[in-house]
């Protein structure tokens, strides 16, 4: 497995060398990614399309960048595309287009679409049966639009237990805390009270993370992944104005100096 | 240069200041929107709902029912159609007063790409009984297009874009509905262009004039309800017009010139505008020239059917 490290490094590069793009919450994505790629997900870097491969839906798709180092480093493409992200004709789209880049199963981008089609393709899986499984990753802030919840009452009706959602919870969203624009919480309890097995981690420890997707329940699992939006450069850690900003060749200096 | 973006803000600040029943909603994007300008100077009536732009929709059909001007603001692509539904039925279909702030519209949002450009939003609020749709062309007339909304009875979706695009008004050239503006009188052909475009066409005409070709251009604004008046005295001058947009051709400006003169006063009509297809990330000048929205190749298609005729 890489390092977290050189996954945060790839990011800060690619987002610097864009002008944009979503550093925030693609650096606390990084240690849930890379559990899902090397430890979780059954997959084929070299048959992408694999019929029975895990899937993933990355439905906070601005946390692109994120993705895509770990595609490159997992070996669907070579690592020297990444700073072509964003670029014109580059298959690196700002938020993920399935028919440009291998590795993807799905495209997302608008907020509150990935949860239902996670479920449709688990379902799609059950009925070919297939054992594959189908994970699903949901921004904190992304769990306010009203689609997360009407999936989240139909995954449990139809007993859907090959689908894990992943709460991505960095407690931000774009123009600031989630607790100050609409509060989500007491957040495990929704779920549980819409039929779900709860687990929650640590996000930035791999242990942690390994110990919540043990879980075997006879529910649909959802983890809720305590993290640090900005994790890993002091300067954006918690800071909404660092959802959807490019660092400047000093402030990437800075940020990778800083990374562990 | 600046961007359309600038100019809603201008106006719904003064908005704000002109009329109290003005309330400004957003979807966790005020950064993006603007919004915040709102929200400081007007803490009260300004309300941030969270990424859920069906339930802000819904929000200003109530507030409008209670006798407030709503305006909700979130990207274009979602405002107008993420929220749908809730505007055909609920804002439409009541004839409400909400205000409809679509950002980032067209290709201006570039490196996001296809899920956050949108180019279908003319052709699906245009299409809604009761709604007005006006697209500005640059920053003072969006600030006009935004005062001109509260003197209109019914639901208003006003679109703008981040790009800086060349200023083209001065601050008190109001924005009226259902009138567009010529801009430039040739006969040779006419090019009616919306929004950003509207510079572009500018352009083109310039480049045509070189070649002894003159051009009217004529910036229509008022989407729906469209200036007939500006239309009838277009086709009487020529024969050919092109329209341009940065927008899909089907349903936007060219559907709707297109659906009024072929009635009334039939003319050869040729669209510049997204061709059936989805958009992709590149700065908003790369995704432009991909798309075809370009000077060039409005003056190729003034030329080109000229010749054949
Ligand atoms: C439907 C929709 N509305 C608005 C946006 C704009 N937007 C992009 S990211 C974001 C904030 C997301 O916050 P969160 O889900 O908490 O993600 P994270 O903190 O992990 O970046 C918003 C509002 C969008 N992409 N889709
Ligand atoms: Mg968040």
């Amino acid at each position: 497995m890489v390092s977290p490290k050189v996954i945060r490094e790839d990011i800060l590069r690619m987002i610097h060398s864009a002008g944009s793009g979503h550093p925030g919450g693609s650096l606390s994505l990084v240690e849930i990614l890379l559990h899902l790629y090397w430890k979780e997900m059954k997959i084929d870097p070299d048959n992408p399309q694999w019929k029975d491969r895990d899937r993933l839906v990355l439905s906070k798709g601005h946390g692109a960048p994120a993705l895509y180092s770990i595609l490159a480093r997992r070996g669907f493409f070579p690592t020297d595309k990444l700073e072509t992200l964003r670029k014109f004709g580059s298959g690196l789209e700002g938020h993920p287009h399935m028919q440009s880049l291998p590795g993807l199963d799905c495209s997302t981008g608008s907020l509150g679409h990935g949860l239902g089609i996670a479920a449709g393709m688990a379902l799609g899986l059950t009925i070919r049966k297939s054992k594959a499984r189908v994970f699903c990753i949901l921004g904190d802030g992304e769990l306010q639009e009203g689609s997360i919840w009407e999936s989240a009452m139909s995954i449990p009706a139809l007993k859907q237990t090959n689908l894990i959602a992943i709460v991505d919870r960095n407690h931000v969203q774009l123009d600031d805390a989630v607790d100050k624009v609409m509060p989500i919480e007491p957040l495990a309890y929704k779920w549980r009270a819409f039929g779900w097995a709860v687990a929650k981690c640590d996000g930035h420890d791999m242990v942690d993370i390994e110990k919540a997707f043990s879980n075997r329940t006879d529910k649909p699992l959802v983890i809720i992944a305590e993290t640090v939006k900005g994790k890993g450069v002091s300067f954006m850690e918690d800071q909404a104005l660092w959802h959807g900003k490019a660092p400047d060749s000093e402030q990437l200096r800075k940020a990778l100096e800083e990374l562990e | 240069m600046r961007a359309t973006r600038e100019g809603y803000v201008e106006g719904l600040l003064d908005a704000g200041e002109k009329d109290r029943r003005v309330i400004v909603v957003d979807g966790d994007v005020s950064r993006s929107t603007g919004t915040t300008a709102f929200q400081k100077k007007f803490p009260e009536r300004f309300f941030n709902l969270g990424i859920a732009e069906q339930n802000m929709a819904e929000y200003c059909a109530g507030l409008a029912l209670a006798g407030f001007i709503p305006f909700y603001s979130t990207y274009a692509v979602f405002a107008a159609g993420r929220a749908w539904d809730q505007i055909h039925t609920s804002i439409c279909n009541m004839n409400l007063n909400v205000r409809i702030g679509g950002a980032h519209g067209g290709t201006s949002v570039g490196p996001d790409g296809a899920t956050h450009q949108a180019l279908e939003d003319i052709a699906i609020t245009r299409v809604l009984p009761n709604m007005t749709v006006l697209v500005p062309a640059d920053a003072n007339q969006t600030r006009q297009a935004v005062l001109a909304s509260l003197e209109i009875d019914g639901p208003v979706y006003i679109r703008y874009g981040r790009n800086p695009v060349a200023e083209l008004y001065n601050r008190d050239e109001t924005v009226v509905p259902g009138r567009g503006r010529l801009l430039r009188e040739g006969r040779h052909a006419c090019i009616i262009a919306a929004g950003a475009m509207v510079a572009t066409a500018l352009e083109a005409a310039d480049m045509l004039s070189k070649k002894g070709i003159e051009v009217s251009v004529a910036d229509m604004t008022s989407i729906k309800p469209l200036d007939i008046q500006l239309l009838k005295y277009l086709s009487d001058i020529t024969e050919l017009v092109v329209t341009a947009e940065d927008h899909q051709i089907t349903g936007g400006l060219f559907g709707a010139v297109s659906e009024y003169m072929s009635e009334h006063c039939p003319r050869r009509i040729i669209p510049v505008g997204v061709n059936n297809r989805f958009g992709c990330s590149g700065t908003p000048e790369e995704v432009m020239t991909h798309c075809g929205l370009t000077a060039d190749a409005i003056s190729g298609k003034v030329e080109k059917t000229l010749k054949i005729h």
